[in-house]
């Protein structure tokens, strides 16, 4: 794609107290695109985020939004974001209402048409004028990101977004999210922890892990890559032992084989287990989730 | 600049520490009112029913006569030359010196509250200024704004000096008019003296004069203004750099309080005057007090704080603006 990207992250890096938080994360975004950003606990997610929207200075690397610079041009880079980091914590003593005259006031580029505008999208007609302290999880949720969209952004950042929402909630966040990419050529940077959530969701995924990333790519690629077949033969010892001189076997549950699927080789792997007398019952592929996948690229970190 | 200065106004009223700041001298006002209301009754209980004047009158011919007398300095004449004027101003004006209106009232509130009750009032509302933010979370949503960091500073501070000047000017207004309801709103003309220098052991009077009450009471808020200024941007600058309001106002109210006590026993320790809090009582120089430290100054003092108070002021915008936001 020849467009400028909406967010380009390069060769970042974070120090603190000597210890390198982050070690060279690279990353672009285009625009309409939705990108998730994975990774386990303490793996940099919220350090990287932080240091895209300016919260946390890098010790290293280059940060362009809509192709300013958040170091140098801040206030310009700044118009082109809207984010919500971790909860979207609003003054809770002012009425939603207020909480966004404060933010539209914050830039003399919104006009006052625009709060209706995001109220409208976000759906809170009705209680935008009550204080955010009487506010559910799910409205608040929906505050914050009526928020982050005032100033017409070119890239969304969400951190977490579907944290403590019920199913309904996370499903229309979803929903609201795809539709933003699509309609309005947002590009939205999502991070979770629910690896099935940005499955859904995200048009490309970057692995973090102890502070790089380990693998980005579209979402479809990435599983395709991982793509096993699953047999269910007898006996399986002897399935196993000729399957093994041909490739990597996995015991998978309830007496199944796993490999990796390997389409020009697979009828070839069939005929040896077939002529060794094994009854093969069943062959199919698996598309992994996006969790195997993970736990497989991480070395099985745990992920929360 | 006037939006955001607007954005953290309208939050200091949504949180309604101001009303609490107005209650709080609303009720107190009406108490020490009652209070200096006794000690007049009980004054004019011990005078037994002899009037007011004549007493005047006496300590008129008194002076009268210590002024004749030969062998007194040129500088003690010129005293109680001074004095004697004021007090044939208060015969002549049918004053009671021991009746205040209400603008006296006014000056004896501001004098006794100038070095702890102004400076916690402010404290109350300067304290959460930035540390709500911090650990509100909502610092995040303030600094992702197309906005530099300093700015927004710098409106919190405009928003804590606009605070400031009315918590003073309220002081002004509300103990005037409570106290008034007892006391007459009279009496902005009385004459005063001031101008006391303290050198050692002696209270120099060479360059005491008169000034009518009013302008004596502007120049003691105006004093009080600078202090309540003063512990406004020491108490920003470490809700700048505390999260924790609580902590905040612990370490406020503790320097606070050892300054109150200090200035009550470090006369021997002199370096102690370079603290801030040993230096809040400016009004005692214009009343012509002892000061806790030999060698302190109005200017000595006004100097100590301003030192103080830039190095907050400074502090707190450069950690402010270099800081990272977990």
């Amino acid at each position: 794609m020849s467009q400028t990207p909406a967010l380009e992250v390069e060769n970042l890096t974070k120090k603190i107290k000597g210890k390198q938080i982050i070690k060279g994360v690279s990353f672009t975004l285009v625009p309409g695109e939705v990108f998730g950003f994975l990774g386990p606990n303490g793996a940099g997610k919220t350090t990287t985020i932080r240091m895209i929207v300016g919260l946390i200075s890098p010790t290293s690397g280059t940060i362009k939004i809509g192709g300013k610079n958040v170091r140098t041009e801040f206030t310009e880079a700044m118009k082109h974001l809207g984010c919500i980091v971790e909860n979207p914590e609003l003054y809770p003593y002012l009425t939603g209402w207020e909480n966004l005259v404060h933010f539209q006031k914050m830039d003399s580029s919104i006009p006052k048409t625009r709060l209706n505008e995001v109220i409208e999208l976000v759906g809170l007609q009705n209680r935008i004028h009550d204080r955010v302290s009487t506010y559910s999880l799910g409205m608040r949720q929906r505050l914050g990101i009526a928020q982050a969209l005032l100033g017409k952004p070119k890239v969304l950042i969400l951190d977490e977004p579907t944290n403590g929402l019920d199913p309904a909630g996370i499903r229309e966040m979803r929903e609201f999210i795809r539709q933003l990419a699509r309609e309005e050529n947002l590009s939205v940077l999502v991070s979770s922890h629910l690896l099935s959530e940005i499955q859904l969701m995200c048009d490309r995924v970057a692995i973090i892990s102890k502070g790089t990333v380990l693998r980005t790519d579209s979402v479809d690629n990435l599983l395709a890559e991982q793509e096993r077949v699953i047999w269910r033969a007898e006996p399986i010892p002897l399935a196993k032992e000729i399957l093994s001189m041909e490739t990597e076997v996995t015991e998978g549950p309830d007496g199944t084989l796993i490999t990796l699927y390997n389409e020009p080789l697979l009828p070839d792997w069939n005929e040896k287990l077939v002529k060794a007398g094994v009854k093969v019952k069943e062959m199919r592929t698996q598309l992994p989730s996006l969790e195997d996948l993970f736990l497989e690229v991480t070395g099985g970190e745990s992920i929360d | 600049m006037i939006n955001l200065v607007r954005n953290e106004m309208l939050k200091l009223l949504r949180k309604k520490r101001l009303y609490v700041i107005i209650l709080i001298i609303a009720f107190l006002v009406p108490l020490f009112t009652y209070a200096q209301f006794k000690e007049i009754q009980d004054q004019r209980e011990k005078l037994g029913n002899q009037d007011w004047r004549t007493t005047l009158q006496q300590e008129i011919t008194d002076t009268q006569n210590r002024l004749s007398s030969s062998r007194i300095q040129d500088e003690w004449r010129k005293f109680l030359k001074i004095r004697l004027s004021q007090q044939q101003y208060y015969l002549e004006n049918d004053i009671d010196p021991r009746a205040p209106g209400a603008p006296t009232f006014m000056r004896i509130f501001v004098e006794n509250s100038i070095d702890l009750l102004l400076p916690l009032l402010v404290m109350v509302i300067v304290a959460d200024l930035v540390s709500s933010e911090s650990s509100g979370g909502t610092i995040k949503l303030l600094l992702t704004r197309p906005v530099k960091r300093w700015r927004i500073l710098l409106s919190k501070y405009l928003a804590m000096l606009l605070s400031i000047s009315f918590i003073v000017l309220s002081v002004a207004v509300l103990s005037y008019g409570i106290s008034g309801v007892v006391f007459g709103y009279g009496g902005w003309n009385m004459p005063l003296l001031t101008g006391f220098t303290v050198s050692g052991e002696e209270l120099l009077t060479e360059n005491v004069h008169i000034v009518p009450q009013w302008q004596y009471i502007l120049m003691e808020f105006g004093l009080v203004w600078y202090v309540c200024m003063i512990v406004g941007t020491l108490t920003f600058m470490l809700s700048v750099l505390l999260r924790s309001t609580a902590a905040v106002m612990g370490i406020m109210l503790a320097s606070l309080i050892a300054g109150a006590i200090l200035a009550n026993m470090v006369s021997s320790w002199e370096s102690a005057k370079y603290f801030f809090m040993v230096n809040l009582n400016l009004t005692n120089y214009v009343s012509g007090m002892a000061t806790p430290i030999e060698g302190m100054s109005l200017g000595f003092s006004m100097s100590v704080l301003a030192v103080w108070g830039i190095a907050g002021f400074i502090i707190a915008f450069v950690t402010f603006s270099k800081r990272d936001i977990y």
